[in-house]
């Protein structure tokens, strides 16, 4: 026991630990809730569940959630991801809706070359406008938030495009390996980043550019050209997840797709233990993050929790993982009562490992 | 002094963070109307103790008593309404309000609940007159230099109606003149019965104005004495642990031979460089191997010569030339590009990244300098960085350890590291034994003496003339943002002759 309380208490201060506690403790409420809810079964070489639907539909919010990290590490935020999402789902769906075979491989690559090309140009733009102009980000971003909408809107000629091209269609519910492609997609863009960002300099970099602007300047970094590159990095990313979206359904509609995705985005980044601050960010705590959102979404369905009211159900729950991570409110209950309640220690130890599916 | 009541004990107070024990029983006293130094090297525990005391930190154990009571203060607020005032290490103020809403921030003069600005004006005025300092009070405090924003962090303090006041290293940044109505001050309120705790590594300002003081050595008590009845070199003893020889070494060598060194070859010439509302126009030449020191009094452009020569700020005037070629110099980059660092006077906003560990810090400018897409391997970055923890005894040397973590001295060290392994040709140091104890000092100016006979061209700006003296070839005086005179620091030069220089700007 008194190793087991050591190794606990240990591991509560790993800075993913409180973000593995919620998403447990989630988990837990719905398997209690619906015991069915666990449970994972085969059929025709697929896997269906609900964890694996619940990866599955955080597969876009992750993409958007890893590049909004490295933007708010280095100070700064993105307000467009949901109007770039749209923008690239929109021309990538035109693209497609206007050939004669829509089924033809090279119709979808180009149509994808399409939209990652223009969520470049969306990302340099708003890359530009911050770290050239230098308009605050949340005021530069904004721009193409609003104007993006209207951009997606004009793509669609103000419709929503409908197309019928299986290739396309396998990015959203396509399976491979009994798994979903959509969570083969996330994984390979989380590890391509953390590659990038871990194995070079770049990571190191931009926590230095978010931590401390000035030094950062002074000790000779090109903090232009970096937080240029993470802009960019958002808006692909956005873009992605802008096909993937798109794909579910089969359909681009320039008003709604990755409608507030921003802000799911942000708080998982948050919740995943990236200060808004800048500095220091996590991609595995951002995947967690995402996660967390995902499987609470899920949950206010699961729940039937009306309409009405499931929005602030989602904003309590939101507030409390805010404020479990905050060590000073946490300081103030363990002092109060030292000996503060856990969850059980097996469920944390191995919910880990279960969920931390990306070692980033 | 009274031998009265102490008006402040600590007692037995123990405080560890992870890894480290900060803090092991350690005890204070303070009685009313005395100056008390607390002294002690670089991550002795001092600032520590301070933070435990004004609720900054809680300690482990060990009891505080203030006027006969016990206190234990949840926040550094609660010790102000307890009358205890504190000046912290790093200047914690909010640099885009201006001087008047920094002194009078939390405790602003009110009709009815709203703020009674003309009053706050009026106040603060009176109060940076009171310290002799001439600056606007309704200037953004980022705009004053270091050391005047120093003395604004004291003005503050000092208005705040105290008990105790606590002054952790206020004189790190100061001129002798600035230090001067500082001790005025402090004897003022002393007078007034007030306790002093004050913090320095000058060992001439504790005998200059501390009654008694405390000694602490790696987080521990080595005791209580009055100054009066400890000679200097048995107060270095005590705190170091050990008798001192590294120190008389360096304090008679011989005057720098400047013949030679002029003709070397010139590493960076400056000619009439400037920028309007910053430096008038200068020519400044420094050859290879040559140590030029930077005097002036506080506000003379010392700094903006330096920042200028590194590209920080952009001239609008002048030629530079590098080793013979013209070598426009617009940003830092440019400047590392050519073999140009900068050790900013100012650590905690313009050198360190808090949250990055000792080895990131360390690494910071080599990796710039190389570009995000080529890493400097990670054995080379041990190697270097465990290379320059054991050359310049930063403690505690754990690479991986948040540099905000480390005390105030120990940063200094890291960011000094980070350019010394860029190897550069011209070495630009703003006061780089600001806050480093007397141990650490001696060995960073061996370490530029080493370091410009190896051909390394070093501009030293220090508000300590005694160092200038004692590390340069030659001393640039700066007035009023003039370059005014170059003096060969020959035998002939000496203290009262710079001094000279920089009130009358007159060259010998
Ligand atoms: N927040 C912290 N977390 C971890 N260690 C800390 C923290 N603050 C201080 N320390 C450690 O405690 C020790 C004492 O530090 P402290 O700042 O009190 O030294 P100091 O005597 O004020 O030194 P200096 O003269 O350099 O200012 C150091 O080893 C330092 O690294
Ligand atoms: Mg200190």
């Amino acid at each position: 026991m008194n190793t087991l309380t050591s190794r606990l208490s240990q591991a509560s201060k790993h800075q993913l630990f409180w973000p593995v506690v919620v998403l447990v403790g989630l988990l837990a409420v719905n398997a209690l809730y619906r015991p069915s809810f666990l449970g994972v079964e085969m059929k025709d070489g697929h896997l269906y569940g609900s964890l694996i639907d619940i990866v599955r539909l955080s597969a876009p919010l992750i993409l958007v959630a890893v590049g909004m990290t490295l933007v708010i590490a280095t100070g700064g935020i993105d307000l467009s991801v949901g109007s770039v999402a749209s923008i690239s789902g929109a021309i990538a769906c035109l693209h497609i809706s206007q050939q004669p075979d829509q089924n033809a491989l090279s119709v979808v690559l180009v149509a994808l070359a399409l939209g990652i090309g223009l969520s470049l140009v969306a990302g340099t733009w708003n890359g530009m406008l911050v770290a050239g102009i230098g308009i605050q980000p949340i005021i530069a971003t904004l721009i193409l938030m609003v104007a993006g909408r209207g951009l997606a809107q004009l793509i669609t000629s103000g419709q929503i495009i409908t197309i019928n091209s299986s290739p396309y269609r396998t990015i959203g519910v396509g399976y491979w390996l009994t798994l979903p492609v959509s969570i083969f997609i996330a994984i390979a863009v989380v590890a391509l980043v953390s590659v990038v960002t871990r194995r070079t300099a770049l990571g190191v970099i931009i926590e230095a550019v978010g931590g401390n602007a000035e030094a950062s300047r002074l000790a000779g970094i090109r903090s232009r050209r970096i937080i240029l590159l993470v802009y960019v990095i958002c808006g692909v990313c956005a873009g992605l997840a802008g096909f993937m979206l798109t794909a579910d359904v089969s359909s681009a509609n320039g008003n709604a797709v990755g409608l507030w995705v921003e802000l799911d985005a942000i708080l998982a980044v948050v919740i995943g233990g990236t200060a808004l601050s800048g500095g220091r960010f996590s991609l595995s705590g951002t995947v967690l993050g995402a996660l967390i959102i995902q499987t609470l979404t899920t949950t206010v369905y699961a729940m039937n929790i009306t309409p009405q009211t499931s929005l602030l159900f989602k904003a309590l729950v939101v507030i409390a993982v805010c404020l479990i991570q905050a060590p000073a409110f946490r300081a103030k209950f363990t002092r109060r009562r030292p000996a503060a309640p856990l969850p059980p220690p097996q469920a944390t130890a191995s919910g880990q490992d279960q969920k931390v599916e990306v070692p980033a | 002094m009274v031998e009265s009541q102490p008006v402040l004990t600590m007692t037995a107070i123990s405080k560890s963070f992870p890894g480290v024990q900060a803090l092991n029983d350690v005890g204070l006293r303070l009685f009313p109307g005395e100056v008390h130094g607390l002294m002690g090297e670089n991550g002795a525990g001092k600032s520590t103790l301070i933070k435990v005391l004004t609720g900054v930190y809680s300690h482990d154990s060990g009891t505080i008593g203030l006027a006969g009571q016990t206190v234990r203060f949840g926040a550094p607020m609660q010790a102000i309404a307890a009358g205890i005032s504190t000046v912290y290490q790093e200047v914690n103020l909010v640099p885009n309000l201006s001087v008047a809403e920094n002194i009078f921030i939390g405790r602003e003069p009110r009709i009815a609940s709203l703020i009674d600005w003309r009053r706050m004006r009026r106040a603060a005025r009176h109060l940076v007159e009171r310290l002799e300092l001439d600056v606007d009070v309704t200037a953004p405090l980022g705009s004053c230099s270091l050391a005047v924003q120093q003395m604004i962090a004291i003005a503050r303090a000092i208005d705040i109606k105290a008990q105790v006041l606590v002054l952790d290293e206020p004189t790190s940044s100061l001129d002798t003149t600035e230090v001067e109505q500082l001790f005025r001050i402090m004897r003022q309120l002393r007078g007034e019965g007030i306790a002093i705790l004050f913090v320095t590594h000058f060992l001439d300002q504790v005998y200059a104005i501390a009654d008694r003081v405390t000694v602490l050595r790696n987080g521990r008590l080595v005791g209580e004495y009055m100054t009066s009845e400890l000679p200097q070199l048995a107060l270095v003893e005590k705190m170091i642990g050990k008798e001192l020889e590294a120190l008389e070494s360096l304090e008679d060598q011989p005057k720098r031979a400047l013949a030679a060194i002029e003709a070397s070859t010139a590493v960076i010439e400056a000619s009439s460089i400037g920028r309007k509302g910053s430096v008038a126009p200068f020519s400044l030449t420094i050859h290879q191997g040559e140590v030029v020191g930077l005097a002036g009094l506080l506000g003379s452009g010392r700094t903006e010569v330096a920042r200028l020569l590194f590209g920080a700020d952009r001239a609008d005037s002048g030629q530079l030339t590098m080793q013979g070629n013209p070598a426009p110099i617009h940003n830092p980059v440019d400047a590392i590009d050519r073999g140009i660092a900068f050790c900013s006077e100012n650590r905690r906003t313009e050198g360190l990244v808090g949250e990055l560990s000792v080895r990131e810090n360390i690494i910071l400018a080599l990796q710039a300098t190389r570009g995000w897409t080529k890493p400097v391997p990670r054995r080379r970055q041990d190697e270097l960085v465990a290379k320059y923890i054991s050359a310049l005894d930063i403690r505690p040397g754990d690479p991986e350890m948040p540099v905000r973590n480390l005390s105030g001295g120990n940063q200094q060290k890291v960011l000094l590291a980070r350019w010394l392994i860029t190897e550069p040709r011209l070495l630009i140091l703003d006061e780089p034994t600001r806050g480093i104890d007397i141990g650490a000092k001696t060995e960073i100016q061996r370490l530029v003496m080493q370091l410009s006979d190896g051909g390394m061209a070093v501009l030293f700006i220090s508000a300590e003339l005694e160092e200038v003296l004692r590390l340069s070839h030659k001393i640039a005086v700066m007035r009023d943002r003039h370059l005014v005179a170059e003096l060969a620091n020959d035998d002939s030069v000496d203290a009262e002759h710079v001094m000279a220089a920089i009130a009358s700007g007159a060259s010998s």
